[in-house]
């Protein structure tokens, strides 16, 4: 009796998970692959809606997903170019002291209301205000002011000098957003249902997991060809990777180079690799040991980047000598160092330090943050160790590296991102480089006394002339140690017509099927 | 456990959570990393990192700052995300469920994975069941819950792709939900295309929490059977004419139960902490993946109101594995 039942509970066990199994396993409603829709396995997720305001305003990796809600003043091209975006036109008068800005006549906020001159100048306004918590306010934002307008015309007073003022509108936190909804839903009102005039409208937004967005009918560029665009937060690499290789995602990006390598060559998927506007770099403090000269130019000589991109990165970074990419306003290909370890021994020698009696000092580098950051710096110790320098490798949070650069108590060396998606020498060289900055790390007077009187100069050529001569002088005095310009390796299915951009953008409305 | 000694655990919980809180609170703001620092923009001057330390309330001491906390604390304030702009109780109250959710379906599943190889590993001691549990348990202890979170997305994400490996429901499947827990509502709406759609997205991620928990749980539900086994009420049992297979299911399994419910109640305090690594590999929207990037942003009233939720679940949980304890065990319940 016993045995019978047993084995009656056993196929009704073995019914139960069959049923279960075929239930559970059958296809459900799939967008990923539906030609009406794209379908992007996203690295970073959206904590904040506010493009112009708080951490997630500055937060480069973040701009995509703004750019495809928001309009910003001033758009740019694939190549870092600049274009029309709100404003058509834009300029300084002859001796810079004041600015004229064209609204684009018809274009509209998500609800259909026309956007007008004064919607852009309160967005200016709002911007400059301190109180709005724009991290830039005070430098950028402020530096222009008593907006008149006049039509669809903007004039305005510059108050303190900036070259960049228009470039920021297609930078960080240069975004546009109605004041009649803001001021009618409020802060957490717009948090919870952004609106703009971009692409894109948001549809759907769950909080840590994924955005979905619909295509904007009034947007001035025309309806985009993708209607239904879902970014998904999937901040894990592997879990990226399964998205896209399994088909629940059309694009995915941040991936390691080898996966890279691996999916681009696999039936259904297609890669691009492009170099963006995000710098490796070292940043050098003025602290012992590196207030001598020798023992700088000699960390410098000792690093071979051609090996470190090849071998390390398979190929996938530019070696760089400046901290201006190819892409920006102020390269200039002329400036090289050497690798030469030899020069270095030389350099080393002439200071009393040898590969067996080296000189020691800490380099801090992230682990993890950064594709093979750690690795890179692993390497480059190694490099430094032949010639005659003993580093000792300190990891860390990205978010102490923040707060010890801020306090400038970063180790002698310390391995950083620098991102510049405008490419203005200000933005790269100049606030990495000039003392006063908070984000500068080294801070001499020789270098600030060149750097100084180029924020201030409003002759564009002499202006760009001089950044390369900075850049120059950095790269003769070894001040910082630019490695490589960083490669974003993209896999997306076959058919979908990607544009990758060099600023880093993953635009759904300039793709389609 | 009496309403009287109910009532003395709760008022002993209060200084616990105090003690949280004041170490919550001193320890982030002694640890690296300066939630203003990751905010100024290449133009910032210092005239803006003023002004964002005094939007933030960062400009004041630690002792003020602390009292003002603890002020919003006590009339049920937990203060404004920095990263997400949002109010922290909502945060919280938004994505509390979501955890909660996965965790109880984890436990579900640990539950019925204990009882079943438990029971079937005592019914086959010393036969070929037994050894292919407590190889299978020895293995899955081994290993870690987001490692086996990574080993289901490569198997039912890459290799054999039938399985969800992100978010909690299909994005094609419309749900207007009242409540955060989804799977529940669902079920109880008797909507079985979302319920299905939820259930699948959850299995995975609930499936890697249970199995240390499942792993160390068998093992000890069969010892304690197997202690069982030998007292004098199971040869009588045996002695009465009952099969082995009642005997150990109606004689020994209640009274093995209460060592192995002390301990799998310890470790779903572990369970509930994984979800933190689970949620986020799983793209899984619940307080773990959520305290992740409160973390990183260093997002310090976020992580303050996380850290507060789960001492909370904890005492909580605690709380009712002692209740449950006193349930299984009469002698208890007048102590």
């Amino acid at each position: 009796m016993e045995i019978i039942a047993t084995k009656g509970l056993k196929k009704c066990l073995v019914a139960t998970v069959a049923v279960a199994a075929t239930y559970l396993t059958a296809p459900s409603g799939v967008i990923a692959g539906d030609k009406d829709s794209l379908t992007i396995a996203y690295h970073v997720s959206v904590p904040a809606w506010d493009p112009t305001t708080g951490l997630s305003s500055v937060n480069p990796q973040l701009q995509s997903i703004y750019k495809s809600v928001f309009d910003q003043y001033i758009d740019q091209n694939p190549d870092l170019s600049f274009k029309p975006g709100l404003l058509t036109d834009w300029g300084w008068n002859e001796d810079r002291t004041k600015v004229h800005m064209t609204v684009r006549s018809g274009a509209k906020w998500q609800d259909g209301k026309t956007i007008t001159a004064q919607d852009v100048v309160w967005n200016l306004n709002r911007a400059s205000d301190p109180a709005s918590g724009n991290p830039v306010a005070g430098f950028i934002w402020a530096s222009v002011g008593d907006f008149e307008v006049n039509g669809n015309k903007i004039t305005g007073t510059v108050k303190s000098y900036t070259a960049d003022y228009f470039k920021w509108m297609a930078f960080l936190t240069g975004y546009l957003i109605p004041p009649h909804y803001y001021e009618e839903v409020g802060k957490e009102g717009f948090e919870k249902k952004p609106m703009g005039s971009g692409p894109y409208m948001v549809d759907k937004f769950e909080r840590g997991s994924y955005v979905r967005l619909k295509a904007n009918p009034y947007y001035w560029g025309g309806k985009p060809a993708i209607e239904n665009v879902v970014f998904k937060f999937v901040t894990n690499p592997a879990s990226r990777i399964a998205e896209i290789e399994s088909g629940s995602s059309d694009l995915t990006l941040n991936i390691p180079f080898e996966e890279y390598d691996r999916l681009k060559d696999k039936s259904g998927l297609a890669g691009v690799t492009t170099p963006v506007s995000d710098i490796a770099m070292i940043f050098f403090n003025d602290v012992e040991p590196f207030l001598d000269a020798n023992v700088r130019k000699a960390a410098v000589h000792a690093v071979d980047r051609n090996a470190l991109v090849d071998r390390l990165l398979k190929g996938y970074g530019v070696p760089l000598h400046t901290l201006e990419a190819p892409e920006y306003t102020a390269y200039d290909p002329s400036i090289k160092v050497a690798y030469d370890p030899e020069l270095a021994k030389k350099l080393l020698a002439k200071s009393g330090f040898s590969p067996s009696n080296p000189v020691e000092l800490t380099i801090q580098t992230t682990r993890g943050y950064l594709p093979k950051d750690y690795e890179i710096i692993q390497a480059i110790v190694g490099m430094w160790r032949k010639v005659g320098i003993e580093a000792k490798i300190d990891v860390y949070e990205v978010a102490k590296h923040y707060e010890l650069r801020a306090q400038d108590t970063l180790a002698p060396a310390a391995f950083y991102n620098w991102g510049n998606s405008v490419g203005d020498p200000q933005d790269s060289t100049g606030h990495a480089m000039f003392g006063p900055s908070p984000h500068s790390v080294w801070d001499t007077d020789d270098l600030d006394g060149m750097i100084g009187p180029l924020w201030g100069e409003r002759d564009e050529s002499r202006r760009i002339a001089g950044w390369k001569k900075v850049s120059r002088y950095i790269a003769d005095n070894a001040y910082v140690l630019p490695l490589y310009q960083q490669v974003q390796p993209v896999i997306h299915r076959s058919g979908l017509a990607f544009t990758p951009y060099v600023s880093n953008f993953i635009l759904p409305h300039t793709m389609g099927w | 456990m009496t309403a009287a000694s109910l009532l003395r655990r709760l008022l002993l919980s209060v200084p616990t959570l105090f003690g949280v809180l004041i170490i919550n609170f001193v320890l982030l703001r002694v640890v690296p990393g300066d939630p203003i620092a990751m905010m100024i923009g290449p133009g910032a001057t210092p005239e803006d990192i003023q002004n964002l330390r005094q939007i933030y309330g960062l400009d004041k001491s630690i002792y003020q700052q602390f009292l003002l906390y603890l002020g919003d604390f006590l009339s049920g304030d937990l203060g404004t995300s920095i990263s997400m702009r949002q109010d922290v109780v909502e945060l919280i109250v938004g994505r509390l469920p979501v955890t909660l959710e996965l965790a109880l379906v984890a436990i579900a599943i640990s539950l019925v994975g204990i009882v079943g190889l438990g029971i079937t590993a005592s019914i086959w001691k010393g036969r070929w069941p037994e050894v292919l549990i407590d190889v299978f348990s020895g293995f899955v202890q081994a290993v870690p819950d987001f490692l086996w979170a990574l080993l289901f997305i490569l198997i039912f994400g890459v290799l054999w792709a039938s399985m969800p490996i992100f978010g909690r429901m299909d994005l094609a499947v419309e749900f207007d939900p009242l409540t955060q827990f989804y799977l529940f509502e669902s079920l109880f709406r008797g909507d079985l295309v979302v319920f299905r759609s939820i259930l699948m997205h959850i299995l995975l991620p609930a499936l890697s929490l249970a199995l240390p928990l499942i792993a160390i749980g068998a093992r000890l539900l069969k010892s304690s059977i197997n202690e069982s086994m030998a007292q004098d009420y199971v040869q009588l049992a045996r002695v009465k004419g009952f099969s082995h297979f009642r005997i150990v299911v109606s004689q020994a399994f209640p009274n093995a139960l209460i060592p192995t419910v002390t301990l799998t109640g310890v470790q779903m305090t572990f369970l509930i902490g994984g979800t933190v690594l689970v949620e986020r590999i799983f793209g899984y929207p619940g307080l773990g993946n959520m305290a992740i990037d409160a973390v990183i942003n260093r997002d310090l009233p976020l992580i303050q109101g996380i850290v507060l939720t789960f001492a909370v679940m904890f005492i909580v949980l605690n709380i009712l594995i002692d209740m449950t304890y006193a349930f299984l065990n009469p002698r208890l319940r007048h102590d």
